[in-house]
């Protein structure tokens, strides 16, 4: 294949004059992180609330938990991305909905971008966090009820500190596509690291230096969040609780 | 607002919305899955071989297709084809790749990656006992693959399979980046031509809720059907 390698490009200057090409990308980096973050901190919370509310006896609240899932599993990320961004702000009293589109950028795509994600990754945390509880043996709350422990007091005391503990490895690859997912706000206009690879193909005409870098920067910054997780799961291991390996399971 | 919604725009733009469309992301998907589950057959084969440069080379193909965002794929490989194609035929200059083609071959190479995990639980569910038995009575590797191995890890994994296609046909809708047409593109190019973004997307919204919730229901009945005769 014939293609002139120049990977000096790194370095020099970007049209915006921010600084070279690399740091355009690593700033990239930072917008991804901190969409990610924030939207992991979304999808937690309420990725958390809804899984535990699907395994009470309670059948309308279940219903409702379902309800929920559903929606947001099966409309496709970006769509949900345009709903959103071009969608939502229609629906609101006309002030806040123009408060909104005016915001300056790049607020009036993070924004949007980080409650979208927040909320399609918390279905999946939900997912996640039910399998958890429910792969624990029945015995676990009837005992905590039998010592004399409320429902709640039951999930607070003995099934969520062990129910977390078992899906702590499947909630680091939730993570990992969380960051990987924030890549699909490119199409709402936030120029995080993939948007910024794009947009330094245009500028530069080096394509495969452009996505190489990019490619690396994933790489490293799985490995890293790989590691972190790996410490974390030492940490709070409880001496003699085994989790079960979990099944396959389809992903993107 | 919702008293202004023109529903109109809908019915207008009906025919090109299915025929290109949604015909643009019902191929897709389909040509994706048949390729994504061949090659991720292979690579399960090769990620489970006793070769260790085999399987480190399928491990490390794998591993760096779940690593990165499905979007920069579809830009890498956008611009990536024309070379290889160019490659391939010998070409001087990189050669011209449809949006369609350059969609087709990555959504199998990707998918094949997530497809290879899921066969590669699959085969590994079988007992070994049913390798050996299938060597005892003198079949060779592929043999015992095809005829044994492969018929019942696809027939656990199935609804793992059909739930990835289901993934898959809602992640067609990225190949908007590279501008192609597909269910998502041609409603958001009638969107933009008359300035019906809220009613389009909604449709658009609405449209796929529709197809994978049917489609997700369909698999759990085969999931309890298979999990009934096992």
């Amino acid at each position: 294949m014939n293609y002139n390698w120049h990977w000096k490009v790194l370095l020099e200057t970007e049209p915006g004059g921010t600084g070279t090409y690399l740091h355009y990308l690593i700033v990239g980096l930072g917008w991804t992180l901190a969409t990610a973050l924030a939207a992991w901190v979304i999808a937690l919370a309420i990725g958390a609330l809804v899984g535990t509310l699907r395994t009470t006896p309670i059948k309308w609240v279940v219903r409702a938990g379902n309800l929920y899932v559903e929606i947001f599993r099966n409309v496709p990320l970006i769509v949900q991305m345009f709903l959103w961004f071009f969608v939502f702000p229609e629906f609101l009293p006309k002030a806040l909905g123009d408060w909104i589109k005016q915001m300056p950028p790049p607020w009036a795509s993070y924004i949007p971008a980080v409650l979208c994600l927040g909320i399609f990754t918390s279905v999946r945390v939900a997912e996640q966090v039910r399998a958890g509880i429910n792969s624990l043996p029945r015995g676990q709350r009837m005992a905590g009820t039998a010592m004399g422990l409320t429902e709640a007091q039951a999930y607070r005391y003995v099934i969520l500190p062990q129910a977390f503990r078992i899906i702590l490895p499947p909630l680091t690859s939730e993570f990992m596509n969380v960051i990987k997912n924030s890549s699909v706000a490119l199409t709402i206009g936030l120029l995080e690291l993939t948007g910024r690879a794009r947009a330094m193909q245009e500028f530069s005409f080096r394509v495969f230096e452009a996505f190489t870098a990019a490619t690396v920067i994933y790489l490293l910054t799985n490995l890293i969040v790989v590691l972190a997780m790996r410490a974390l799961e030492k940490k709070v291991r409880v001496p003699g609780l085994i989790a079960a390996a979990g099944a396959p399971q389809a992903g993107h | 607002m919702v008293s202004g919604f023109d529903f109109d725009v809908i019915q207008r733009s009906w025919g090109y919305l299915f025929r290109e469309g949604m015909t643009f992301t019902l191929t897709l998907t389909a040509l994706a899955m048949a390729g994504g589950i061949v090659f991720g057959t292979l690579l399960a084969m090769m990620r489970l071989s006793s070769m260790k440069p085999v399987s480190m080379l399928a491990g490390a193909y794998v591993n760096l297709m779940r690593s990165i965002p499905l979007v920069l794929v579809i830009f890498w490989f956008f611009f990536l084809v024309p070379y290889i194609g160019a490659w391939v035929i010998g070409a001087k200059e990189p050669i011209k790749v449809g949006a369609f083609w350059s969609a087709a071959i990555t959504f199998t190479m990707f998918e094949a990656a997530y497809y290879c995990e899921i066969m590669r639980a699959g085969i590994q569910s079988i007992p070994r006992g049913q390798v050996w038995s299938g060597y005892a009575l003198g079949l060779d590797y592929w043999q015992t693959m095809a005829r044994i191995v492969l018929p019942q890890a696809f027939r656990n994994m199935l609804p793992v399979l059909l739930t990835q296609t289901i993934i898959l046909f809602q992640d067609t809708s990225l190949v908007y980046v590279i501008s192609a047409t597909d269910f998502l593109g041609a409603a958001a190019k009638v969107a933009n031509r008359d300035y019906r973004l809220v009613e389009m997307y909604s449709f658009v919204a609405v449209v796929y809720f529709a197809v994978s919730y049917g489609l997700s229901a369909l698999v759990r009945r085969l999931q309890e059907r298979i999990a009934i005769i096992k």
